[in-house]
């Protein structure tokens, strides 16, 4: 077994890049939130992009590696040591037998992504290795004391490009993300459009990993016959009656009976993931 | 912007990714969801096609720009042939059932029946899965009348167990897991719906007929 859990953190999870195609049987795609960083962390240190790592929320997470390994912390941006001194974040790290790896608290984004040499191992549903925590299929959040294996993984032929690495948002800008039209635009006033791309959004702290709620001036639903339930996509600005949306992120219900206004650029999702309570929003449509 | 094809169907945008396929009903649906993915649910979609989701009155399709274009995605819509359910067509699954939920008899009084006249209605019908949601393996089941009609119990339960078969609305359903629900329970079966160590977890899918038997 490659690496001892000291101490879990709020939330530490195992996540590669999902399961998507399975919402016909009721099935969340799940995977990282913040794609990009677990890419990058996996081809830092020489694993296939979509190999199993950890996602770390608001550090707190001590780990102690058995075996000597090469690790890669990206994502969150916050204090990340090795056996007391820190270590650079978005590079390869050699980390000796014993050595024991500590997540501060995260002063920009929320969620840090480690990739260890080979992966993480654990058992597959459908291809992937994700928690979901909507249905709770995927392997259980980290615990005290638990042991993760490593090194299942073939490593990459190295001929992948580095993906550029993307700095967490800091807490104080706004975030900006494109959206275009939904399935039911037309059940909103036609002020709505114009008030969901043209106000600031904060991020609501009752987010997770099955959405992102967001505050703000509420939308205006004109159409108030109930919708049957239909199927639902990563990024939905799915509007409740209060008027406040919500966007689907990675452990969505695949369907849902409120109407869908807008849906987020699936590329952009990824600065959602790291998006901390009260962080300012806007959209762009 | 909304269009509609020939036959009833009207495609809506749903991002840059997704269409969303609003149809006049369930049965439509089916039909449809049929034509698309195959009246076995084993035809190979188009390349490109992530994943196709039968709901109450329509069907969103989600698809991988990298790997096909939004024109093309269009085309195989709107070309794409209902296939309605037939008899003896498509996938067959059998569920044994112990008829002797804690609502058999309640649900029975409500629609003025003896609960043996419930069980022979129930295992009598044929049953086809229009949709999959609320978990994992949970799939709605339809039938072609509605004298098994029932509202679903005015306080939901906490915690009902895996494997109890219910009946709320038009549907019947079982329950995969352990988890709240509302719907009233007339019995259970020991299959499996979801297992997780499969290739295949799912033991109903949707387009599949099932039919239940007295254990």
């Amino acid at each position: 077994m490659g690496i001892v859990v000291v101490k879990p953190g709020p939330l530490t999870l195992v996540e590669d890049l999902g399961r998507p195609g399975w919402a016909s049987l009721g099935l969340s795609p799940s995977g990282a939130l913040d794609r990009q960083s677990l890419r990058l962390a996996n081809l830092l240190v020489g694993n296939p992009a979509g190999a199993a790592g950890l996602e770390i929320l608001l550090g707190g997470l001590r780990l102690r590696i058995v075996k000597a390994s090469t690790v890669a912390v990206t994502g969150a941006e916050g204090i990340v040591t090795l056996d007391g001194p820190e270590i650079p974040l978005n590079q390869a790290v050699r980390a000796a037998p014993g050595a024991v790896l500590d997540f501060g608290a995260p002063l920009f984004g929320l969620r840090y992504y480690l990739a260890v040499q080979g992966g993480i191992d654990a058992p597959q549903l459908l291809g992937s290795r994700s928690t979901d925590m909507l249905s709770g299929e995927g392997p259980a959040p980290l615990t005290s004391g638990e042991h993760l294996g490593t090194g299942r993984e073939l490593v990459r032929n190295g001929s992948d490009p580095l993906p550029a690495v993307r700095r967490a948002p800091d807490p104080g800008q706004v975030i900006v993300m494109r959206v275009d039209p939904g399935p039911r635009v037309d059940w909103f006033d036609d002020d709505s459009w114009r008030r969901l791309v043209s106000q600031e959004w904060t991020l609501s702290p009752d987010s997770n990993r099955i959405g992102a709620r967001l505050l703000g001036r509420p939308l205006k639903q004109v159409r108030l016959e109930e919708l049957p339930s239909e199927g639902m996509v990563l990024g939905a600005l799915q509007v409740p009656p209060s008027g406040l949306p919500t966007v689907f992120l990675a452990d969505h219900p695949v369907t849902g009976g409120y109407p869908v206004i807008a849906v987020v650029r699936r590329t952009d999702l990824d600065l959602l993931g790291q998006a901390r309570p009260g962080q300012r929003i806007r959209f762009l449509g | 912007m909304p269009s509609r094809d020939r036959s009833g169907r009207v495609l809506l945008p749903c991002g840059d990714s997704a269409f969303l396929v609003e149809l006049p009903g369930l049965s439509a649906v089916i039909a449809y969801y049929r034509g698309l993915t195959g009246v076995s649910g084993d035809r190979p979609l188009p390349a490109g096609i992530v994943d196709v989701v039968p709901a109450a009155r329509t069907v969103l399709v989600t698809f991988d720009r990298d790997m096909i274009r939004p024109s093309e995605v269009r085309d195989w819509l709107e070309a794409a042939e209902p296939a309605a359910v037939v008899a003896g067509t498509g996938r067959e699954v059998t569920l044994e059932v112990s008829y002797g939920g804690p609502d058999l008899a309640e649900t029975a009084q409500f629609l003025g029946m003896s609960t043996a006249d419930l069980v022979e209605l129930h295992t009598s019908s044929e049953w086809t899965a229009a949709f999959s949601g609320f978990a994992p393996g949970f799939a709605y089941l339809v039938t072609t009348h509605e004298r098994l009609r029932v509202p679903r119990r005015n306080t939901p339960r906490t915690a009902v167990p895996a494997g109890s078969v219910g009946l709320a609305g038009e549907f019947s359903g079982v329950y995969p897991r352990s988890s709240p629900g509302g719907w009233q329970l007339i019995g259970t079966t020991t299959a499996a719906l979801w297992d997780a160590s499969k290739a295949e977890p799912a033991l109903i899918r949707p387009g599949d007929r099932v039919r239940f038997v007295e254990a």
